[in-house]
């Protein structure tokens, strides 16, 4: 499926995100790149070594989640703007959600936007809790959104 | 009055700027010709973080990469950069003539010289493809990165390979909309993560379709889409028209290789290269010795891989003329580079570049 | 039309000069390739094409497609796509062959 429309299956999904025990626990990355492209900055990116390097620069990552604390370093320094946090345990019936965000203009703290899942297609509101500018242009939006969306939504629409 | 020198590198893409950085380190006087207006091939386009792994730049984006290269270049006393200068012709005598902002003739007789001319962008043959406003992926790009020029308001990819993904993205950076990609493969063949970067934007990429007709009085108005079937013939009673204004045309590369063919360099059709591409060795060069091949021109592939060839033709080159190294030096900063691009070259997309060089490549 | 605003880019357009489109004044950015210019001022169809007289435009940016031919100043067959704008250029769309001067 996602070969075909550029959108990951649920199976893929589930084979990258944490168990759930581990969800109940904190925030994690959701590091959406499941094909071997040669690409590995992802490797040097995170300072407690959760994406172990390839021996091949081909392969997929993986994130060891007992390393992973969700700091969100690795969002701005994938290339492919394919890795996303997402905290369940942020409030009782929200999650948060850290996204890549490479658009002009940037929402404002406390702005509400409309929420796009894989296919932007949009599905609920967030509001925006803070804006992390990165040097690199790859500017982190971090999004309170409702826990039953935490896996659906990557993008956002202003209004 | 015939120029001689010691390199000559044509084209200032990123092969040719690696090129002639190896040759400056190794105490070579280069000389580049470019026809662009400004040093940097596509490369100075590409607002897209690189892929790869450090040492071709991975994670940084394209823009940056050549303005970091052309720093390092003029840096250097003994380049002598021509831009605006489109090379002409190749000569018997070993004479590269070129014409410098369509005024002044030049000829060069260089001891050795570099072909990185890199590629142009496959033409799409169908009703009203020669209407204004079906733009190659690569003009679209010059517009709206270097010149920000908005290229239309709403636009239809042609193509969901890497260049045609990216694009896509770079067009709703601009401020274009997409109505759609569309791609007469079964599969996208681009990196899957940047289709995702497009879907989760909202633009539909849209696999086994094709692209059938255009409309417009003296500009695109619209465009006639349809689904194929397996065989890449049209499903009757698919067809759908789109309002746009702007097509991007992504539907591959052919390597520039006249100069090539002039110097009568051993050529072979490789499908997997993108075309006719010339036989070479490990070092990058062609069957007319003193005459060396990187990047696009040498077979189709990615900006990456293009850095990595033009150190190897670089090196090569400055040994071919001298440069105080050793031969065991030589072994390892090539092999260096080899290793990196037989890396990059390890996954599934690189197999098939591999399966291509086997043809061209002799040892 | 100019790109206001974008997330990665930043363009420098102060460098302002006027040019001449069929007689018409349009303005431009100094030393970007004339096409550009003229595609800012809406200006798409660039020529004719020589045997079917059919509208031609901007293709390939690169000097290689000669769908972009014009002339400029007087002189025939110039490539705009990667001839630079100057202050004063009086381009002109390019019907037929041209005649060399």
């Amino acid at each position: 499926m996602l070969k075909e429309t550029g959108i990951i299956s649920e199976e893929e999904l589930n084979k990258i995100l944490p168990d759930e025990e581990r969800r109940k626990k904190g925030p994690f990355a959701v590091v959406e790149c499941v094909e071997e492209i040669p690409c590995d900055p992802c490797t040097a990116a995170c300072p407690f070594g959760a994406i172990p390097p390839f021996d091949n620069v081909n392969e997929v990552p993986s994130v060891d989640f007992d390393k992973c604390n969700g700091c969100g370093i690795c969002i701005a320094l994938c290339p492919g703007v394919a890795i996303f946090v997402v905290d369940e345990t942020y409030t009782a019936d929200k999650a948060l959600l850290k996204l890549p965000y490479e658009f002009v203009p940037l929402p404002g703290k406390g702005e509400m936007v409309g929420c796009l899942d894989r296919s932007g297609g949009e599905i609920c509101k967030g509001i925006v809790v803070r804006v992390q500018k990165h040097p690199s242009k790859t500017n982190i939006i971090w999004l309170e959104i409702p826990l039953d969306f935490s896996q659906k939504v990557r993008n956002i629409k202003l209004k | 009055m015939i120029r001689e020198s010691e390199m000559l590198v044509v084209g200032g893409g990123p092969a040719g700027m690696m090129a002639a950085l190896q040759g400056l380190d190794n105490g070579i006087a280069v000389t580049l010709i470019d026809d662009g207006i400004e040093i940097g091939g596509q490369l100075i386009k590409q607002t897209h973080k690189f892929f790869g792994s450090e040492m071709e730049y991975a994670g940084t984006r394209g823009i940056e990469l050549g303005k970091m290269l052309k720093e390092k270049l003029f840096n250097y006393d003994n380049f002598t950069y021509l831009g605006k200068t489109t090379a002409t012709g190749y000569y018997e005598d070993g004479v590269v003539t070129a014409v410098r902002e369509d005024k002044e003739y030049m000829k060069f007789r260089p001891r050795v010289l570099l072909i990185a001319t890199g590629a142009a962008e496959r033409p799409l043959a169908i009703p009203n493809c020669d209407l204004p406003g079906v733009y190659g992926a690569g003009a679209v790009q010059t517009l709206m990165n270097l010149y920000g020029v908005l290229p239309g308001k709403r636009a239809l990819m042609i193509g969901a390979g890497n260049i045609g993904l990216i694009v896509a993205y770079q067009l709703l950076q601009a401020g274009t909309g997409v109505a759609a990609v569309v791609e007469a493969m079964p599969c996208i063949g681009g990196y899957l993560v940047h289709a995702s970067k497009i879907r989760r934007s909202g633009v539909p990429i849209l696999c086994s379709h094709t692209i059938l007709d255009i409309q417009g009085s003296d500009r695109v108005e619209r465009a006639k889409i349809v689904k194929v079937d397996d065989n890449w013939n049209p499903l009757p009673g698919t067809e759908k028209w789109l309002e746009v204004d702007l097509i991007c045309v992504a539907v591959g590369l052919t390597p520039l290789t006249d100069l090539l063919w002039q110097a009568g360099c051993e050529m072979r059709y490789v499908s997997e290269l993108g075309g006719e591409v010339p036989v070479r060795n490990r070092e990058m060069q062609t069957s007319v010795p003193h005459i060396f091949v990187a990047g696009d021109a040498a077979g189709i592939e990615e900006a990456s891989s293009a850095i990595l060839e033009g150190g190897i033709a670089g090196l090569a080159m400055a040994r071919y003329l001298g440069a105080p190294m050793t031969d065991s030096e030589y072994r390892e900063n090539s092999a260096k580079y080899w290793n990196e691009l037989e890396n990059f070259r390890g996954g599934p997309i690189g197999r098939r570049i591999l399966e291509g060089l086997k043809k061209v490549l002799e040892h | 039309m100019r790109i206001k605003e974008h997330p990665i880019l930043k363009f420098d357009f102060s460098k302002k000069v006027q040019f001449y489109f069929e007689g018409q004044p349009m303005y431009g950015v100094e030393g970007e390739p004339i096409a550009a210019a003229l595609h800012d001022n809406g200006v798409m169809v660039l020529r004719d094409s020589i045997n079917l007289k059919r509208p031609r435009g901007f293709f390939c940016a690169i000097g290689h497609c000669s769908s972009c031919l014009m002339e400029v100043n007087g002189e025939p067959n110039i490539r705009v796509c990667i001839v630079p704008l100057e202050a004063g250029m009086r381009v002109n769309r390019q019907r037929g062959k041209g005649e060399l001067r």
